[in-house]
């Protein structure tokens, strides 16, 4: 168990979390699990809490997700998406978010091109702020619904290979999974052309593998990241079938493997550029898996940060970050 | 010196007492047709465990028994914090129709059988839902009254009713743990 860790005011990253934080929310995510399966798939724990769902990134699995986490724990939501609002209209975020708040909100989930948005917001609001992507910053409930889907399928994470595949660069899930990955235990390796490959990665702590045959050799997981078409336009690789070729995720080069790998994938799919369909419908593909557990976490977050206790909220903002 | 715990029942009274439980459960449903035992997380579901054995013993019959956790249907979520940490909640596939019994160590303030009630009900509608408690010890806040009870207790606000069973804890037994007693 995870004795008696507690989150802050925000979840905005996993860098700054410990491994008790980490394992907080992942052990009180498992019982929610069983309430997406009951015949009234809800329960009263934030009944008068208002949430937030600030979109400024087009997104719709990650928007639907906290939308069915809100609304699983009787939350009261309203999802608002750039286009269409005051904000396609030059308002800037911190006047937005304030305008919200005086309308009484409780949370703000912050979706944003920038990276740092979501910090930007939580140290101007009283609300209490989860980060749903930041530019290339993280996604902090991505990586914890990875984390989820690993542990669930490993026990524990304690010495576990899990590498990285693809766009690793611009990806702000690779970011959340390497620093939570290593902060439970786990071995984490990172596989992709050396363009989409930050140039200080060698001081992440993680392995390099420039060939993906290396990869699937070393790994127990990959966790394959999706390639942005626009990347190819920006000239980091010359095409999709080239890329493909050379770092695809297919049948034939997981059976050359010398044990079975599970296939992670945080979606949308690109099938057949990083990743074939025998693949992503194959019998060791988890990506269903994490879509469900992506429900249970978002629960999970809502229900562990510190909404309902004003003094908590205070003293996190006082003390910002810190798990006290 | 630390103030004297009283042992209330021993690991032999409190096998007796679970065993005169499990009759009188049989008894108020008239047998164990449609009877499902729900324990409350923690202690009550290895106290349902035994009055399921019990009833085994005595019936023949082994009886379905679920597990609740009624953590996010508390009503004190908002003035409490840290937030209390959730255990795992699983019921037999179907409660439609069924004799649930609500299983809990101690009665005190009766919110914790409110919460359970409305859990309950989220999973379908029992033809009956009954309560059967270890310890009664007063004190309630709602009106909840048990209807199978293994030992009647008047103990003052302050002082802690513990009932430990060997699973958890060790050993069985019921304590009573006088004001300013941490363990």
């Amino acid at each position: 168990m995870s004795g008696r860790a507690r989150l802050g005011k925000d979840l905005l990253a996993l860098e700054p979390l410990t491994a008790d934080q980490i394992r907080l929310v992942l052990d009180t995510a498992e019982p929610l699990k069983e309430i997406s399966e009951r015949a009234i798939k809800k329960v009263p724990t934030l009944r008068g809490q208002t949430v937030v769902n600030l979109f400024f990134e087009a997104s719709t699995r990650t928007r639907v997700s906290f939308e069915f986490a809100e609304k699983r724990m009787s939350a009261d939501t309203v999802s608002i998406a750039s286009a269409g609002s005051s904000v396609s209209k030059g308002e800037t975020l911190v006047d937005t978010a304030r305008n919200l708040e005086a309308m009484r909100i409780d949370m703000v989930v912050i979706r944003h091109g920038s990276s740092g948005a979501a910090q930007f917001l939580a140290e101007r609001i009283q609300s209490n702020v989860i980060n749903a992507g930041d530019g290339t910053h993280e996604h902090p409930t991505q990586g914890l619904l990875d984390l989820l889907t690993l542990r669930d399928r490993f026990k524990t994470l304690e010495g576990r290979r899990v590498c990285i595949v693809g766009d690793v660069l611009h990806s702000r899930v690779a970011r959340s999974n390497i620093w939570g990955l290593k902060k439970l235990g786990a071995q984490v390796g990172v596989c992709g052309p050396r363009s989409l490959l930050p140039n200080a990665i060698d001081e992440l702590g993680v392995e390099v593998f420039d060939r993906v045959e290396a990869a699937i050799e070393w790994a127990e997981a990959l966790n394959v990241l999706r390639l942005q078409l626009e990347r190819m336009q920006a000239g980091y690789i010359p095409s999709l079938r080239e890329y493909n070729r050379v770092f695809g995720i297919t049948r034939e080069r997981l059976e050359r493997a010398p044990r079975d790998i599970l296939i992670l994938h945080p979606g949308p799919m690109n099938r057949g550029v990083e990743i074939d369909s025998d693949v992503a419908d194959g019998p060791h593909s988890v990506i269903l898996d994490q879509v469900t557990n992506g429900v249970a976490v978002r629960m999970a977050v809502l229900y562990l940060l510190a909404g309902g206790a004003p003094e908590l909220a205070e003293a996190a903002k006082k003390g910002r970050g810190g798990d006290a | 010196m630390p103030p004297k715990q009283t042992v209330v029942l021993d690991a032999r009274a409190m096998e007796r007492t679970v065993k005169r439980m499990a009759d009188e459960i049989v008894e108020l449903n008239a047998g164990t047709e449609r009877l499902v035992l729900v324990g409350i997380q923690r202690r009550g579901v290895q106290l349902a465990d035994r009055l399921v054995r019990a009833i085994a013993d005595a019936e023949g019959v082994e009886v379905p028994r679920g597990a609740l956790d009624i953590t996010l249907y508390r009503d004190d979520l908002q003035t409490v914090g840290p937030r209390p940490v959730v255990g795992p909640t699983s019921l037999p596939a179907n409660i439609d129709g069924a004799r649930v019994v609500i299983v809990d160590d101690v009665l005190y303030t009766g919110r914790t059988v409110r919460a359970a009630l409305d859990e309950l009900a989220d999973f379908g509608r029992p033809a009956r839902i009954a309560l059967a408690v270890l310890v009664d010890r007063g004190g309630r806040e709602l009106p909840i009254h048990a209807d199978v009870v293994g030992k009647k207790l008047d103990v003052p606000a302050g002082e802690r009713v513990d009932v430990l069973v060997s699973e958890l804890d060790g050993k069985d037994a019921v304590v009573l743990v006088p004001e300013g007693d941490a363990a």
